[in-house]
């Protein structure tokens, strides 16, 4: 192991309900530089629970930056000041010695706080359900490459099926806007032949569920592209735009 | 036309009219700009220009009307966005973390916009009021260039201008870049040429409308 223990200053959000008025509480800890943020977290609950405290409620799953469970907002930048990790992937060696780290929920009108951290994203689960997917008829198992794609738009669409809907840019954007989740979803589908049929419904319905569920509007700050563990890039914003423009303006639809 | 209520209220349709509305008002400035200049070459060549539009008012008001119709619809566009968008966080976060991953041009254009609009509103009371002779400071005998000239005598009056010019620039060199963006319009060979273009044609804009009111401050109103 490398390195001595850091001393560190959390103020971390707590709020024991939905409803509940929350608040910053402070913590002191001291934690090897080889610990991750999450092991930090979970070093802290088990004192808290020593105390018989309740401990910090917050969300992680594979802890490999894959599902996109964990998502924190640390000192203002949602998974932290490292580009392109998920909370989870963070090390502790990325703060130095003394320093005050603020740990926030996402903070969005359609990201409710369910308790402490953790915040209810199911908006994005209502937001697949309208066009996340393709229709196909089930029947024998396709040949492999029976639809020839080519390199480049395969690359393309595999860019942006890379979205782990973690949300950090709802929580990165000044409009706590879901552009960049949507034009990634509405992407991986637009960018392939499968996707087709149903290419021109399904950003309509995509982006109307959006509108619905309180998201803001994008204002192109990038500011989610910046933040996106994945990288995910605001040119899939731009792809989305166009086929809603399209559709809007050109659809035929039949009664 | 339920079509295009729902296309006009949805976050992608507010965005393609601020864009649309936008590159309209950057071609009117650029026109605006070439009028402008003229005025550097002296009394004679300005007063011309202005005796000239003069001779077509007709097609000028109904240039104005419309002109008036796009800046209604970029500034309710604008606000409604605005508004809508404070509302989609509620709660703001303790520490903001916005300028490690935007831009502070992205960031204030309702800010730089409002200022950008005062400024419309007092350029219009002086010298659209005035080369229409409505109210009291009428011109007389067409001397336009004579009436600039006395109104950017005042430091604080030119100062002003100078200002707005910048925070336009500001505004423009967002609004430039990021109204492609939203008409889908993004290529990366095009892109990066786009921004270039954006962030020059800002430059050129604000320096060259801000230099008028310096040079007459400068003259001293002859």
């Amino acid at each position: 192991m490398s390195g001595k223990n850091i001393n560190l200053t959390l103020k971390i959000w707590r709020q024991a309900s939905p409803k509940a008025v929350g608040a910053f509480a402070e913590y002191k800890i001291s934690i090897s530089p080889d610990a991750s943020f999450l092991e930090m977290l979970d070093e802290i609950n088990d004192n808290l629970e020593k105390k018989n405290e309740l401990p910090i409620a917050f969300e992680s799953d594979c802890r490999e930056g894959i599902c996109g469970t964990c998502g924190l907002v640390i000192n203002g930048q949602p998974h932290g000041p490292i580009p392109k990790i998920a909370t989870c992937q963070l090390h502790m060696r990325n703060f130095k010695d003394g320093d005050t780290i603020w740990i926030e929920p996402f903070r969005a009108k359609a990201f409710p706080i369910i308790k402490d951290l953790v915040v209810d994203r199911s908006g994005f689960d209502s937001i697949l359900q309208t066009g996340g997917y393709v229709s196909v008829n089930t029947g024998g198992v396709p040949d492999a490459n029976a639809i020839p794609i080519s390199k480049d738009i395969a690359s393309l669409a595999f860019d942006a099926a890379a979205c782990i809907g973690c949300g950090a840019c709802v929580a990165a954007c000044k409009n706590a806007s879901a552009m960049l989740f949507v034009s990634a979803k509405v992407s991986q589908y637009a960018l392939l032949p499968q996707g087709q049929p149903e290419r021109y419904q399904r950003v309509q319905n995509m982006v109307a569920k959006m509108d619905e569920l309180g998201f803001g509007s994008c204002t192109n700050t990038y500011a989610c592209e910046a933040e996106c563990p994945k990288g995910i890039s605001v040119t899939n914003i731009a792809r989305m735009n166009r086929d809603y423009i399209k559709a809007s303006i050109t659809a035929n639809p039949v009664d | 036309m339920s079509w295009f209520n729902t296309f006009f209220n949805s976050s992608i349709g507010k965005k393609f009219f601020m864009g649309l509305t936008g590159i309209s008002l950057i071609l009117f400035l650029k026109f605006h700009l070439v009028n402008n200049l003229s005025l550097f070459g002296g009394p004679e060549v300005f007063n011309t220009v202005v005796k000239n539009l003069e001779s077509i008012k007709p097609i000028v008001r109904v240039i104005e009307v419309i002109l008036a119709l796009i800046f209604l619809i970029h500034i309710f566009n604008g606000l409604r966005l605005w508004l809508e968008n404070k509302k989609a966080r509620p709660q703001k976060y303790a520490v903001n973390g916005s300028s490690k991953n935007s831009t502070v041009y992205s960031r204030t254009m309702v800010q730089t916009g409002t200022i950008v609009f005062i400024f419309l509103i007092v350029h219009l009371r002086t010298f659209w009021m005035s080369f229409n002779n409505i109210g009291v400071n009428g011109i007389t005998d067409h001397k336009y260039y004579e009436f600039v000239a006395a109104s950017f005598t005042d430091p604080i009056y030119s100062g002003f201008y100078v200002i707005a010019m910048i925070l336009l620039g500001f505004h423009l060199n967002h609004g430039f870049q990021s109204l492609f963006q939203t008409f889908g319009w993004t290529h990366k060979k095009y892109t990066p040429i786009i921004n270039i273009i954006g962030t020059v044609y800002s430059v050129v804009v604000a320096t060259a409308f801000a230099i008028i009111p310096i040079y007459f401050l400068m003259k001293g109103g002859n």
